[in-house]
């Protein structure tokens, strides 16, 4: 059979895009992509090569290893054309290679800070902020957690003041929702830059 | 597990930590924390040429061709489930996990499905095709009708 034989009467495959949801561990990523997708969040396995991270020096194939690292997405079709795939990211710093692989493509993405734990998301804020890659942050109110003001956050991860800082409940679809639009409008500043 | 014991007892630290804005993710940040059981070490398709698949990427969007006559024969067990799978439209990842086969394999397994016309593929919005206004807009529209 041809390979490249076309076929009229085919239903048009849709187009896909992404956003990356990244944060700390139990940072509520997969809380906050479960709120929005339309199917309970899966659960993938993506071998990553990891190239000698860390140590310049050393170069070969010796210095590459495989890493499977487990990703956790939701689905949003948007129309019949368009889907919109939201991944959950592993947020410290020594998944950084992955991000590369994952942020190629991606319209944005959501930095989930916990403030119990703040520093667990300083390496994904780099990341974004280096490569360009549109961002917001979201800062995932726990219960029984000190909550900071929004400038708070801001300040302590020094943030340019055109990033968007949110408060949200990521259990909460309204909340979640919320944080997305704030992205999608960042997407189209930035784009407008 | 234990990579979290240093948490502070009532998990409210007082103030938060600051951001070095020049720091690189390449450095020791004095936070990172090792999430231990979320990597492990594991090889798959060892050896195997992939020079003849096509390329794919996690978020391509994979459907059934209408109109193939699929010989079942000729197939692996694994792509006639995913062709069952695909007579919605699929991303390389959601098949990957609904069938738990690791995305590699599924690439694989999906290029010989192409190549043999049997599923139709389409690459997502990369860097090079970037998102045009109206898209944005109906992603917008997309999120806020939920």
């Amino acid at each position: 059979m041809a390979s490249n034989d076309s076929d009229d009467t085919q239903a048009p495959v849709p187009a896909a895009l992404k956003i990356l949801v990244a944060g700390g561990f139990g940072a509520g990523k997969t809380t906050l992509v479960g709120s929005v997708s339309e199917i309970a969040p899966l659960s993938t396995e993506e071998v990553m090569t990891e190239a000698s991270y860390g140590v310049d020096d050393l170069s070969g194939v010796e210095a590459k290893t495989t890493t499977t690292v487990a990703l956790d997405f939701g689905r949003i079709t948007i129309n019949p054309t368009l889907v919109l795939y939201l991944f959950g990211t592993p947020g410290q710093e020594r998944f950084w290679f992955m991000w590369e692989e994952l942020s190629e493509g991606a319209l944005g993405a959501v930095v989930i800070a916990d403030t119990r734990r703040l520093e667990t998301c300083f390496a994904a804020v780099d990341f974004f902020e280096r490569r360009g890659v549109p961002f917001v942050v979201a800062v995932n109110c726990f219960e029984g957690a000190h909550t900071y003001a929004v400038d708070e956050v801001r300040d302590a991860l020094s943030l340019d003041p055109a990033i968007p800082v949110a408060l949200c409940d990521a259990r909460d679809r309204e909340s979640s929702k919320n944080v997305l639009v704030t992205l999608i409008n960042r997407v189209a500043e930035q784009m407008a830059a | 597990m234990q990579a979290h014991s240093e948490l502070p007892p009532d998990g409210t630290p007082h103030g938060l930590p600051h951001r070095d804005a020049v720091g690189g993710y390449d450095e020791d940040a004095s936070g990172a924390q090792d999430t231990g059981p979320l990597v492990r070490p594991y090889v798959i398709a060892q050896g195997r040429d992939h020079a003849d698949t096509v390329q794919l990427d996690m978020i391509s969007v994979v459907i059934a061709a209408k109109r193939a006559e699929v010989d079942e024969m000729a197939l692996e067990p694994e792509q006639v489930r995913i062709l069952e799978l695909c007579r919605r439209p699929q991303s390389v990842a959601e098949v990957s996990a609904h069938l738990d086969i690791p995305v590699a394999v599924v690439k694989v397994l999906l290029s010989d499905l192409l190549n043999r016309g049997l599923a139709l593929a389409r690459a997502p919005y990369t860097a090079k095709s970037p998102v045009s206004r109206d898209v944005l807009q109906a992603v917008l529209d997309g999120i806020q009708r939920l």
